[in-house]
């Protein structure tokens, strides 16, 4: 096996490990109090506008706004790790397709096991800090996979291989 | 040097007839992984049909009656709705991840059947993790589709039901034995044995190819669009979806029916332009990754080198339309939302054919087998 598609297979399988213990973790102990506060909030925002307190209602709908931001970028989390890491497999799999020498073969996949890793990771971080550093973390982290997925479509084009 | 029989129509030879023997890893898992991802299509394409459309016109009503209530100022009726609409949301939410968990894990089987030979353990070793990889497999999805039926009943637990539990349970089978190929690839790793390299990953065909380079430039495309919905749209359609829901209920508080309406409107046309662009990404990405996958396993597909062509280009072109006439759904209604659904059949048909050939690749590799047991079996 070739150091890029070493790479690729193992940091995939460990990353797809990764996403599936934070998904199990999840769906254990936050998910369904995650569903359960949203619901709530939101039920009690409606209930307190019927008894025309606004600002009972006013903070309720804050609280699931909160709760709803939370769960969605912690459900996101789960699926992109998961997804990437299985992109990252089929991809390490499949890497002596590309026509390029071994330096710029091992910097894509570098790139796209960081991108896979880093993309992720800010995504859950905004759901600490919503500050620019989680986002910028996000940012970088997902133009990375979109270069070396780019660079990987470059390098296959390039291939003569033949039957 | 004996050419291959995975590229040719010859008679396999010993070394393939081994690593594709029946029950070995590999096939359990090719058959099963196939088998898994061909379950969750039909099972999203039922639920896309008669469930997703007439579930989230369900979600509308209860949220709009609730909205109502509180213009009423009848809370306890509010309460009421939003009960209803929590179950809908439950009954969506399962049913969305009964079809990705089944795909998913469909596609991680395919993946480890690949990397198989790479796996330093034994055969009887390997096909135990195969099996409880699939259990898990499926133990998952199947209890994730009966929490909405199950509920707590008889839960020892205060907010996880049985239901709950066996997907969990499940998730944790496909979680060890992942991690134990894991170990098995490092194992391999340490003792350097690249002694037997794998005929499935030299094959050039031109099925292969297309499938391979077609899935990448999907892929591709997926995360463009991806990164263009979260840069351009996402932080602003969170913004209206708590921006209208405050403006439901400043409205029922203030008793103005006008502001309620025009709010609940605005709301359904966000959850649908969210819905739409989700599904676009996610779909294009995950059957990029399904053509990609399925490019190495062109060899085991005992079909004709045209036929195996046709469904190659027959599970691109359903790849292609599917995401395209999703995105296309708001603007064009059914008509869009019916030419996707044809896009998502015409990936089944594809994906179904594929297996077929695999199946009839195992009947050529088995049949020679058989034969020479009955030549052999006392009279």
């Amino acid at each position: 096996m070739s150091g890029s598609r070493r790479l690729l297979v193992l940091g995939g399988i460990a990353l797809a490990l990764w996403g599936m213990s934070y998904g199990l973790w999840y769906a254990i102990f936050a998910e369904h109090q995650a569903l359960d506060s949203i619901g709530a909030s939101l039920a009690a925002g409606f209930s307190a506008s019927a008894q025309q307190d606004s600002g009972a209602g006013a903070a309720s709908l804050r609280q699931y706004r909160e709760a709803k931001y939370v769960y969605d970028r912690q459900v996101d989390v789960h699926g992109h790790w998961i997804g990437l890491a299985m992109l990252l497999i089929v991809l390490g799999i499949g890497f002596d397709r590309l026509e390029l020498s071994r330096r710029p073969k091992f910097l894509l996949a570098l790139g796209l096991l960081l991108g896979a890793a880093t993309f992720p990771l800010g995504v859950l971080l905004q759901t600490v800090s919503h500050g620019p550093l989680a986002r910028a973390v996000a940012i970088v982290g997902s133009a990375m996979i979109l270069v070396s997925l780019a660079g990987s479509v470059w390098g296959l084009a390039r291939s003569r291989t033949s039957v | 040097m004996p050419v291959s029989p995975l590229f040719t129509n010859a008679m396999p030879v010993d070394s393939e007839v081994e690593s594709f023997a029946p029950l070995s890893a590999r096939r359990l898992l090719i058959l099963g992984g196939i088998g898994l991802i061909l379950v969750g299509m039909i099972f999203g394409d039922i639920f896309a049909v008669f469930i997703l459309h007439q579930n989230a016109a369900r979600v509308g009503a209860g949220l709009a009656a609730a909205a109502h209530a509180a213009l009423a100022g009848d809370s306890s009726a509010v309460l009421a709705y939003f009960q209803n609409v929590g179950g809908f949301l439950e009954n969506r939410g399962t049913k969305v991840d009964t079809h990705v968990h089944m795909i998913d894990f469909g596609y991680l089987a395919l993946m480890l059947a690949i990397l198989q030979p790479w796996v330093a353990f034994t055969e009887r070793a390997k096909r135990a993790l195969a099996w409880v990889f699939l259990m898990g497999a499926g133990l998952l999805p199947a209890g994730v589709f009966l929490i909405h039926y199950v509920g707590l009943a008889y839960s020892p637990l205060k907010s996880i039901g049985w239901a709950s539990i066996c997907a969990d349970v499940g998730g944790l089978l496909v979680l060890l034995s992942t991690v134990s190929v894991l170990v098995g690839l490092c194992k391999h790793r340490r003792a350097q044995d690249d002694s037997a390299p794998d005929a499935l990953l030299a094959d050039r065909s031109t099925p292969g190819r297309m499938l391979f380079a077609g899935g990448l430039v999907l892929v591709l495309l997926g995360f463009l669009h991806g990164a263009y919905y979260a840069a351009l749209d996402l932080y602003q359609h969170e913004a209206q979806d708590y921006a209208l829901l405050s403006q439901m209920t400043s409205g029922a508080a203030a008793r103005d029916a006008t502001l309620v309406d025009s709010a609940l409107a605005g709301y359904g046309q966000l959850q649908g332009d969210k819905a739409v662009n989700i599904a676009a990404h996610a779909h294009s990405i995950e059957f990029g990754l399904l053509a990609m996958v399925l490019a190495f396993f062109q060899p085991y597909v005992s079909l004709s080198a045209s036929w195996k062509r046709r469904w190659a280009a027959m599970l691109l072109l359903g790849s292609v339309l599917l995401p395209v006439f999703v995105l296309l759904e708001l603007k064009y209604g059914l008509l869009a939302g019916g030419l996707a659904d044809f896009g998502g059949l015409l990936v089944i048909v594809a994906l179904l054919a594929m297996w077929i050939g695999i199946l009839r690749y195992t009947g050529g590799l088995d049949a020679p087998r058989v034969t020479v047991e009955h030549r052999d079996a006392p009279r």
